[in-house]
C-alpha cells in the first residue's frame, strides 16, 4: 500500500506505524510520530494499524527559537 | 533567583538555538551567554539524513534545560499535537506555545493561544505562551492555567526591541508576580537591560545572537546586559522628568555678575 511519510508517497508492506518506522530505517532514531494528525506515542505504535492513504508525520529534533 | 514552574534559575537569559553559522559556534554561543535554558523545536526527519539526531546531542552535551516550540503552527490542533510530540521526544513538560496568527509580523492568534492553552494545560503541560502585550488575554491565558506570560517586544526576528512600552509597563504593573519573559523583538543588549530594567524577568533572544557578525561575543554582550539591567531595576531607577533640574547644588552659588 501507499502511505504519506512527512509530505512523500512511499510503499510500505508494514502492517503498523512500529513495524513502518524499521522498514523506513527510523530504527534507533529519536522522533516522534503523528499518524493522520494524531500524535501516536511510543508505547502505542505497535497498536497504530496503517491503512492505504495514511498520513505519517515523522518528526525529529531541530534548531528552534 | 527567577522561578518559573518550580524551576530556580540563575540566568535571566533564555537562548534560541536556531540560525548560527554553525553547531561549534552555536556550543560556543550558548557557554558565553550562560543560559540554562534553550529552545528547540521539531521538524520532519528524512531516515537517511539524521541531522536532528547530531543536533539533539549537541544540546544533551551542554547540560541545559530545553524548552521545545510550537513554531510554526497555525491552529490549535496543530499547536496541540507538535506539543504532545515534543513532550515524548524531549522529555520535559515544558512546552513554549507559539499560535502564529498572520504570517508577516508573526503575531500570535491569542484566541488560539488561549484556547490550546488550556488544553495542554489540563494534560498536564507547563506552558511558556508567547504572546502580545494585551491585558485580557494575559489575564485568559493565566486562567487557562498559564504560570508565566511570554510577551513579544516586537515581531520574531525584526530586532526592534520593546515596540510597545507603555502596553509592556502595563502588564508588567498589573501582573506583579507572574514571571514575564519578553520573547522575541530584540535586536541589541540594550534591548534586554531596558526590558530588565522595567522589571521583566528575563529575555528569550534568538537572531539578535544567532545572526550577530561574532554571535559568541554577542552572548556575552547580552549576558553582561541582562546582568546590568536586572541591577538597575533592583537599585530603582530614577523617574524621568520634563524639564532639567540642576544636579550640582545651586545654594552657595557664587554671585559673579
Amino acid at each position: 500500500m501507499k502511505i504519506l511519510v512527512n509530505g512523500a508517497w512511499r510503499s510500505t508492506g508494514a502492517p503498523d506505524l512500529a513495524a513502518a518506522l524499521l522498514e523506513l530505517g527510523y530504527g534507533e532514531s529519536v522522533v516522534a510520530t503523528a499518524l493522520n494528525g494524531e500524535f501516536v506515542p511510543v508505547g502505542s505504535r505497535n497498536d497504530a494499524r496503517l491503512a492505504e492513504g495514511d498520513r505519517l508525520e515523522i518528526l525529529a529534533p531541530m534548531q528552534g527559537g | 533567583m527567577l522561578q518559573v514552574y518550580g524551576t530556580e534559575l540563575r540566568s535571566r537569559l533564555l537562548l534560541g538555538t536556531s540560525r548560527y553559522p554553525s553547531p561549534a559556534v552555536l556550543t560556543q554561543a550558548v557557554k558565553a551567554s550562560h543560559a540554562q535554558v534553550v529552545t528547540v523545536s521539531l521538524r520532519r526527519e528524512s531516515s537517511g539524513e539524521r541531522a536532528g539526531q547530531g543536533f539533539w546531542s549537541i544540546i544533551r552535551e551542554l547540560g541545559v534545560r530545553v524548552l521545545p516550540n510550537t513554531a510554526g503552527c497555525h491552529s490549535v490542533k496543530e499547536a496541540v499535537t507538535t506539543a504532545q510530540m515534543a513532550r515524548e521526544v524531549f522529555g520535559t513538560p515544558w512546552i513554549k506555545l507559539e499560535v502564529i496568527g498572520e504570517d508577516d509580523t508573526l503575531q500570535p492568534d491569542v484566541f488560539g493561544l488561549v484556547e490550546a492553552a488550556r488544553i495542554l494545560a489540563a494534560e498536564g503541560f507547563q506552558v511558556f505562551p508567547y504572546t502580545t502585550e494585551d491585558l485580557v488575554v494575559a489575564d485568559r491565558l493565566l486562567d487557562a492555567g498559564c504560570r508565566v506570560l511570554m510577551p513579544w517586544g516586537a515581531p520574531i526576528g525584526s530586532g526592534r526591541g520593546l515596540n510597545n512600552l507603555f502596553g509592556l509597563k502595563a502588564l508588567r504593573a498589573h501582573f506583579p508576580d507572574v514571571p514575564l519573559v519578553i520573547d522575541a523583538g530584540i535586536g541589541v543588549p540594550s534591548h534586554a537591560a531596558q526590558a530588565m530594567e522595567l522589571g521583566f524577568d528575563a529575555v528569550l533572544i534568538n537572531t539578535a545572537v544567532a545572526q550577530a557578525a561574532d554571535p559568541v561575543r554577542m552572548a556575552a554582550a547580552f549576558a553582561q546586559a541582562i546582568e546590568a539591567g536586572t541591577e538597575a531595576r533592583r537599585a530603582g531607577p530614577m523617574e524621568p522628568r520634563d524639564l532639567a533640574e540642576p544636579s550640582t547644588p545651586v545654594i552657595g552659588t557664587a554671585f559673579l555678575k
